[in-house]
């Protein structure tokens, strides 16, 4: 299923072209291409340069910090980290099950949480390259343009993102980086004045959910052609699916389809999740670069997030978002909608979904009960996963006897699309880039078939201990005079230039 | 009000007993002085060296400076505040104190202070000592990175409880809090969680294990008012800050 623009065979002889700061994502990576003297690219890779550790430094510390330590991995969307964590503490504290008021607080938290991210995303960051086009002018092309020329949108996304923080902010203490989730339950619920400051909005924020989607619909449909094949490609899709098989972004079992729509696996417990995925380690990047162990690391790569969500659940149990999904799989005539731009349109059917969630929680007397936690023997291992807004995310923990941290591993949503990525901004390299000389216009497609996906390079770094790292010696001339190559088994070796 | 038996502190007259140290007199009339090893309940130890005043261009530490009659005490001169705000950049810098993922955050004594004097960030280069959590006991954990050295814990459990099972170990910048037990350890010492020294840690150091976060933000003891309103930790660790079931 790969492409073959993964590794050039003959790197030094090729023009080198980065692209570097990714924009208009969540933190930091470039893209590299190397084109031959007929122009074409022979070679594309995705890269994340920045680190995190978060997997080592956690060792050593009391499991009942882990949900609001391991939420500082990221500013955008901590509550994911914050409540993955927190369900994984649910099974080291041995709650089996949480108390009504619990789950709706946490649900809320994470409705709250998506509402706002997938706003962030498609308002702030990708509506400019929507609205005005990929060769846009690059002064233009951003929210300060999308406010100058559309200034309802730009109002109708600020104004989303913030009810969305605010439901976080009631539920979890503060817009970034609360404590609401606790081992067992959380830590308060709603009260009265909290409810009707929230209901005060709503009708208004799900009429501007549904003007979202039907926004990237009037964009997807006026060149429906080409944002159906830009940077598409068959893949397996993976997500979290309710009992039912309905949509649900905070616990059920995991569902993988093949790019046909045929079942791989479908309502796998969760934490057996290791007997199913596995994470591959490539010399180049620092993001590990996961796959469908049944498949194997060549085929068994696969998309998360809204694509994959959407595509995966037999349904909707919202309205207004099920009316929208019905729309959105008739466009895959059969099979998984397979377009890299069709997340955004994915994206903004959950953002309508959590809008109605949100209102009917609302409704819910259970979100202003007492009863907020549910406790029993402490256990050795806890695994929480959930449906972040990037995609699946997984966090496993490991204590010793003192409740103490003693091994961590997280998988990251971005971390999932990783190869997805990478296919992405090759298939746009082979079918805009090849053969031509490249000019910003251009280069902002590889950066837009990136952006579909909302990638948060900060949380998706963490491959420690494993990292593979090559260290090159250049004199005044550039010229390499030396090279050393630390290869993921930790063996050093010196390697000729 | 004689003047026998009253101080000037910032130009307000503080009245006073016999045996009274500037800082008694002080918070009994309302006034704060910031600090971090003082506890009324325990005899004064005058090391964290917060509550320094300045006496006639003297610096004494006023939970050890016995009040007499007539003195002048600046409290809140920039100079001085400036000097509490370098000994607690000092506190911040020396141990692992890193409030936004702390458990204490928000009902922290030395966080509280910090807030009160403006120290807002250290400005000098962090020590990142190399320390570990002891959560070998059942009920309470120890994070040695949180360690103030105000040995409250050690006067608590000498002088209250009677079981000597904190010290402080060796010298200068390498002293250190030890646990007295065979192995070192808390879980093997003659600790209990109802023992007053499980109940006087200003900081997040000792603490309660399994509780955390379960207080909300909002509601956390310093959350709505600063130290001066407030008080110590140690003055409401009566209170339940933790059972969230009932609220």
């Amino acid at each position: 299923m790969t492409s073959n623009l993964e590794t050039a065979d003959n790197p030094e002889q090729l023009e080198r072209i980065v692209i570097e700061p990714l924009t208009r994502v969540e933190g930091h990576g470039k893209v590299t291409l190397l084109q031959d003297e007929n122009l074409h690219i022979r070679q594309a890779r995705l890269h994340i340069v920045e680190f995190r550790g978060f997997e080592k430094f956690i060792q050593g510390r009391p499991y009942w910090e882990l949900p609001v330590l391991v939420q500082r991995l990221c500013g955008i969307c901590p509550v994911s980290h914050h409540l993955a964590a927190a369900k994984a503490t649910d099974m080291l504290v041995g709650a089996t099950q949480l108390t009504p008021t619990a789950e709706k607080i946490r649900r809320l938290m994470h409705y709250g949480q998506t509402l706002q991210s997938h706003a962030l995303h498609f308002f702030h960051l990708c509506s400019p390259d929507l609205l005005f086009g990929f060769d846009d002018e690059v002064r233009h092309r951003n929210i300060v343009g999308v406010i100058e020329d559309n200034p309802e949108i730009a109002k109708q996304g600020v104004l989303l993102r913030k009810y969305g923080q605010e439901v976080i902010r009631l539920t979890a203490g503060k817009r970034i980086h609360g404590t609401g989730a606790i081992p067992g339950g959380v830590n308060k619920s709603l009260d009265r004045e909290e409810i009707n400051y929230l209901k005060k909005d709503i009708e208004q924020i799900v009429q501007w959910g549904q003007g979202a989607v039907e926004l990237i619909k009037r964009i997807f449909f006026e060149q429906l052609d080409y944002h159906m094949s830009f940077a598409r490609f068959d893949s397996n899709m993976l997500g979290m699916i309710g009992a039912k098989g309905e949509f649900d972004i905070y616990h059920g079992g995991l569902r993988a389809r093949n790019a046909d729509g045929d079942m791989i696996f479908d309502h796998v417990d969760y934490t057996r999740y290791s007997d199913y995925i596995r994470e591959g380690v490539k010399n180049w990047s620092y993001m590990k670069f996961p796959f469908i162990e049944s498949l194997g690391a060549e085929n068994g790569w696969y998309r998360v997030g809204p694509l994959a969500r959407v595509n995966n659940c037999d349904y909707f149990s919202t309205p207004l978002a099920e009316q929208q999904r019905r729309i959105f799989r008739e466009a895959g005539h059969g099979r998984p909608v397979q377009a890299s731009l069709a997340f955004h349109w994915a994206r903004l059917i959950e953002l309508l979904y959590c809008t109605e969630a949100i209102r009917e929680l609302l409704l819910d007397p259970d979100i202003s009960g007492k009863d907020l936690l549910n406790r029993g023997a402490l256990q050795h291992c806890g695994i929480g996963v959930l449906e972040a807004p990037r995609g699946t995310l997984f966090h496993h923990y490991e204590i010793d006897a003192d409740g103490i941290v003693n091994k961590a591993n997280l998988i990251v949503s971005t971390t999932n699309n990783n190869q997805a990525m990478n296919e992405s901004i090759r298939q746009v390299a082979n079918s805009y880039l090849d053969g031509n000389r490249l000019s910003e216009p251009l280069l902002n497609q590889i950066e837009v078939a990136i952006r579909a996906y909302d990638p948060c390079l900060s949380c998706a770094t963490h491959a420690m201990g494993k990292m593979p790292l090559e260290i090159t010696l250049l004199n005044e001339n550039a010229e390499i005079i030396d090279r050393l190559e630390k290869r993921v088994t930790g063996e050093i070796q010196r390697c000729s230039s | 009000m004689s003047s026998k038996n009253t101080f000037m502190l910032d130009g307000v007259a503080i009245e006073f007993s016999e045996g009274d140290t500037i800082m008694d007199a002080a918070l009994r009339s309302g006034s704060y002085i910031p600090h971090l090893c003082h506890n009324p309940e325990f005899r004064p130890h005058g090391s964290c060296r917060v509550c320094v005043v300045n006496i006639n261009g003297r610096q004494v530490s006023s939970c050890t400076q016995p009040a007499s009659a007539g003195l002048e005490v600046d409290n809140s001169s920039e100079d001085l505040v400036q000097e509490r705000r370098n000994l607690l950049q000092m506190l911040f810098v020396e141990g692992n104190h890193v409030c936004p993922g702390c458990e204490k955050s928000g009902a922290c004594q030395l966080q509280a202070v910090a807030y009160y004097t403006g120290m807002l960030s250290p400005q000098y280069t962090h020590f990142f000592p190399q320390r570990s959590v002891d959560a070998s006991h059942p009920d309470t954990a120890i994070d040695f990175n949180r360690c103030i050295l105000c040995e409250l814990c050690v006067r608590a459990s000498r002088d209250v409880d009677h079981k000597d099972v904190f010290s402080i170990s060796g010298r200068g910048i390498g002293s250190h809090l030890v646990v007295n037990s065979p192995s070192g350890k808390l879980g093997d010492s003659a600790f209990a969680a109802t023992d007053k020294a499980a109940h006087v840690c200003p900081v997040g150091a000792i603490l309660p294990k399994h509780r955390g976060y379960e207080q909300p933000i909002g509601s956390r003891l310093y959350d709505r008012s600063p130290i001066s309103i407030v008080g110590d930790v140690a003055a409401h660790e009566s209170d339940d800050q933790g059972d969230t079931h009932g609220r």
